[in-house]
Parts: structure tokens; C-alpha cells; sequence
């Protein structure tokens, strides 16, 4: 697509840069637990923009001082889906916000196909589009 | 990973924060290679570290020695550092045994902040937990619960208070070798990111380590802390008073030393939590005796003395059997 033309996923914080290196990640994760965040896991091999709820990997880890923890999920879950989308999650458990605050994608798959956009004609010859990845056209768990 | 057909313009390479030897970004001097111990010693608080450790534990004479081995190599790692010598941390999992009020969890509080202020733990928390707090109810419970309880502690110390519960030969539906098993791996991959402390009684803590020989050989420190000598008990009766603003009257401290003689040799005797007790009833019947008088004006003189009537009257002057 030529809106996109390295065909990576550009979901959250940082997409548009070069991967983040372990101790960029660290850095991170250590600038959300200085914030109070409880960070967490996701991992899907889906890539769609609009894919949005990603398969958790383990709770929401609250209540730690240091990044060691995360890094050593992070590595349990890229030693189990090494060739999956991976993406850290940041929850801000404020009064008021309640929400994720930060999220971005540390692990991709080697090859990231790209996405097309799927035309369809409607009545009077109007069109409606979307997009389309073309690893989606594999079954899951066979797509990277 | 597939990499972008285009360059940000504007990036260099990222150049990671390594944070090797985190006693580095503490105050160091980059101009300035030190290269004798007086100089790092001026750059870094171990001194004052091991002032307060003096000051502030009674006895605990290995303790202090290990202490103070463990600070001697942070300056000399520091030195080795400015050489390019290669510097790896020491691990330092450790194991208190000895007899109850012997300041095993005292010591364990007070190791996270010392290791922390001479820069080998990050964040110098203590996360201390029982076995109820390792070990799970039923199949698949305990892993979570100990990698959760591990994640937290990272950082900082994790203080296992009557380790060999954890160990349960005798019954085979007991989970506790699985925690065992997940500390054992994450003390010996995760060195520089957690400390382990295990605390106990030193016979069931040998028991222990000889069923689990891989527990005792991550280990690199067994403390063993010495009952506490009647002077030493002395200075701990003394601190404790001065911290709750009270002080001693006349003859007290004889006394006192007369009750700890003949305290020692009864049973049950739990050194300086033994100490506490009896200064708290001494506080008891000193306030008993106040409440006596409603009508007198009580100064503050009165109010913050132990006379040597509020300790007579223990029981330990006046039976010898067990109290």
C-alpha cells in the first residue's frame, strides 16, 4: 500500500521508528513504573489496524519497583511466540483515568507482508474500501 | 525484521544506558580515574554506610565483618573498573540463622537500604514473605503466585522468613517444592536484579540446605548470629528506651544487668526481644505507679523515668523457676 510502504503494523507509540532495543525498552518500562503504571503483556499474530484486543500473556503486574520483572516475561513470551506481534501495555489505575496510557510493539514477525485495500462496489456504483493484511489470508498460528 | 525502505532523518544509533555498575551513576567524577581507596571512598557513601552500621547494631560482630567485606569490594570493583578490568557482581544471596531475637529480620530490613546505598541493588525495597505467600492451594496456583511475588521483589531484597516450611517431604500433595524450584532459577538467572535472603533456626535450616543442595550452593553468604552478650543486651535495653524518650533512674542500669544475668538462664530466653518484653512491663508498672497518685503534678522527669521499683518487682527476682 503505498500509504504504507514498508508494510509494518503502525499500532501505538513508536511504530513509525526503528524496533526499540532491549535497553530502550528497559528505559521505557522504567519511566511507567517511576509513574505508578502497572504494565502488561499482549501478543496476536492478527495484523490488522483495527485489531485492537490482543491475547494476554499472564496478568497485569502491579505493585513492581523495577523493569527486571517485565523484561523477564517479555522473554518468556518472545521464547514462546517468537514470530508473533508482542506489545507492552501500560494501565494508569488513577482515579478518573482508569485506562491504558502507553502501548507499543516490541516484538514483530520477520516478514511483515503489508496490506492492501479491498474495493467493494455497492449499489449505484458507489464504493465502500477497507484494508485488508495479506498474512490474514492464512490460517492463525500459520501466518508468520 | 523487515527494515523501513526510508531513514529518519535526524537519528543516530541509540547508544543504551548500560547500567552495569549502577554505583557509577551515584556521585562519580568522570575526569577524575581514582586510583587509590582513599579517593573512592571520597566519591561514595560506603563510609558513612558503615558508621551507621556500627552505630546503630549492637554486636552482630560477622555481620558487620561481611558488611564491611561486601563494601571493600564495591571500592575495589570501582578501582578495577577505571583500570578496564572486568567487574562482575558478587551474588549475594544470603542465609541468617540463629536463635529467636537475635535481629535476623532486623538486619534483613537494614541490608536492602545498605545494599542500596553502596549500589548494588536498584530500588533497595524489601518485599518479605512466608511460604503461604510462595506456595499456591491447588495445581498450577503456586508458579504464578511465586513469579509474581519474584517480579515484585526485583530490584531490591526478598526476604524468606522460616525458609524450610517451603520443604515438605512427607507430604507429596505439598507444592512447596515447585516454589524451591522456581526460586532456585530465578536466583541463580536473575543475580543482578534480586536478592534472596532466607532467615530461620539453624538446625532446620541445615536439614533444609541437605535435601536441597542446589538452594544451599546459590548461597554465597550463611550468617550465623550469636546470641547476644549481657552487655551487649545492655546497649540494646539503652537504645530502645532513648528511641521511646525514656531513660533510666538511678540504679536501674545494675539492676537491669542483674535481671538479664539471672534472665539468660531460664528458658525460652529470646535475646533481645526478651529485652523488649521486659522494658515494656517495666514501662507497665511505671505507669501503674504513676496512676496511683492522682493529684500529683507529673514533670517530665517523671514521666520519662524507669526507677529500679518497676523492674524489682519482675519475677525473675523472686522465684527461680520458669517464668
Amino acid at each position: 500500500m503505498m500509504s504504507n510502504p514498508t508494510g509494518r503494523l503502525t499500532q501505538g507509540q513508536f511504530s513509525f521508528l526503528p524496533d526499540l532495543t532491549d535497553a530502550e525498552v528497559t528505559a521505557q518500562l522504567r519511566y511507567g513504573l517511576a509513574k505508578g503504571y502497572a504494565w502488561s503483556i499482549e501478543y496476536t499474530d492478527d495484523p490488522h489496524p483495527r485489531n485492537t484486543y490482543w491475547d494476554m500473556w499472564g496478568m497485569p503486574m502491579f505493585d513492581l519497583q523495577d523493569p527486571a520483572g517485565v523484561m523477564m516475561e517479555l522473554s518468556a513470551c518472545r521464547a514462546a511466540f517468537p514470530r508473533h506481534y508482542i506489545r507492552l501495555m501500560a494501565f494508569d489505575s488513577t482515579r478518573g483515568i482508569e485506562s491504558v496510557a502507553m502501548s507499543f510493539i516490541v516484538n514483530r514477525p520477520p516478514q511483515e507482508e503489508g496490506f492492501m485495500i479491498e474495493r467493494q462496489e455497492v449499489q449505484g456504483r458507489s464504493m465502500r474500501y477497507t484494508t485488508r493484511g495479506y498474512a490474514a489470508q492464512k490460517p492463525e498460528g500459520q501466518r508468520y | 525484521m523487515s527494515a523501513p525502505s526510508y531513514s529518519i532523518p535526524g537519528t543516530a544509533t541509540a547508544a543504551p544506558n548500560a547500567a552495569s555498575a549502577p554505583a557509577a551513576q551515584a556521585d562519580s567524577s568522570p575526569a577524575e580515574a581514582a586510583r587509590t581507596v582513599a579517593e573512592v571512598l571520597q566519591q561514595t557513601q560506603v563510609e558513612a554506610v558503615l558508621a551507621e552500621l556500627d552505630s546503630e547494631l549492637v554486636g552482630l560482630a560477622p555481620v558487620k565483618a561481611r558488611i564491611r567485606d561486601i563494601a571493600a569490594l564495591l571500592v575495589i570493583d570501582k578501582l578495577r573498573a577505571n583500570m578496564g578490568l572486568a567487574t562482575q557482581m558478587p551474588s549475594l544471596h544470603m542465609c541468617f540463622t540463629g536463635n529467636p531475637g537475635t535481629g535476623k529480620t532486623t538486619v534483613a530490613l537494614r541490608m536492602a537500604q545498605i545494599l542500596h546505598r553502596l549500589g548494588f541493588v536498584r530500588q533497595g525495597h524489601v518485599v518479605s514473605v512466608t511460604r503461604d505467600d510462595l506456595v499456591g492451594q491447588f495445581i498450577g496456583h503456586t508458579a504464578p503466585k511465586t513469579k509474581e511475588v519474584l517480579k515484585k521483589a526485583m530490584g531490591g531484597v526478598l526476604f524468606i522468613d522460616e525458609a524450610y516450611y517451603l520443604y515438605k517431604p512427607e507430604n507429596e500433595r505439598d507444592y512447596g517444592q515447585e516454589a524451591i524450584e522456581i526460586l532456585l532459577q530465578v536466583m541463580e538467572n536473575h543475580r543482578d536484579d534480586l536478592v534472596v535472603i532466607l532467615a530461620g533456626y539453624k538446625d532446620r535450616m541445615g536439614t533444609f540446605f541437605k535435601s536441597n543442595p542446589g538452594m544451599s550452593s546459590r548461597i554465597a553468604h550463611h550468617i550465623d548470629f550469636p546470641d547476644y552478650a549481657v552487655d551487649e543486651l545492655l546497649q540494646i535495653a539503652e537504645q530502645m528506651l532513648k528511641s521511646q524518650n525514656y531513660s533510666m533512674g538511678a540504679g536501674l542500669p545494675e539492676l537491669l544487668r542483674q535481671y538479664l544475668e539471672r534472665r539468660i538462664t531460664q528458658p525460652h530466653f529470646a535475646n533481645a526481644r526478651s529485652v523488649r518484653n521486659a522494658l515494656d512491663r517495666a514501662r507497665l508498672r511505671q505507669a501503674s505507679r504513676l496512676y496511683a497518685d492522682r493529684n500529683r503534678v507529673l514533670t517530665r522527669e517523671d514521666l520519662s523515668t524507669l526507677s529500679p521499683e518497676d523492674l524489682r518487682a519482675s519475677r525473675v527476682f523472686s522465684s527461680d523457676s520458669a517464668s
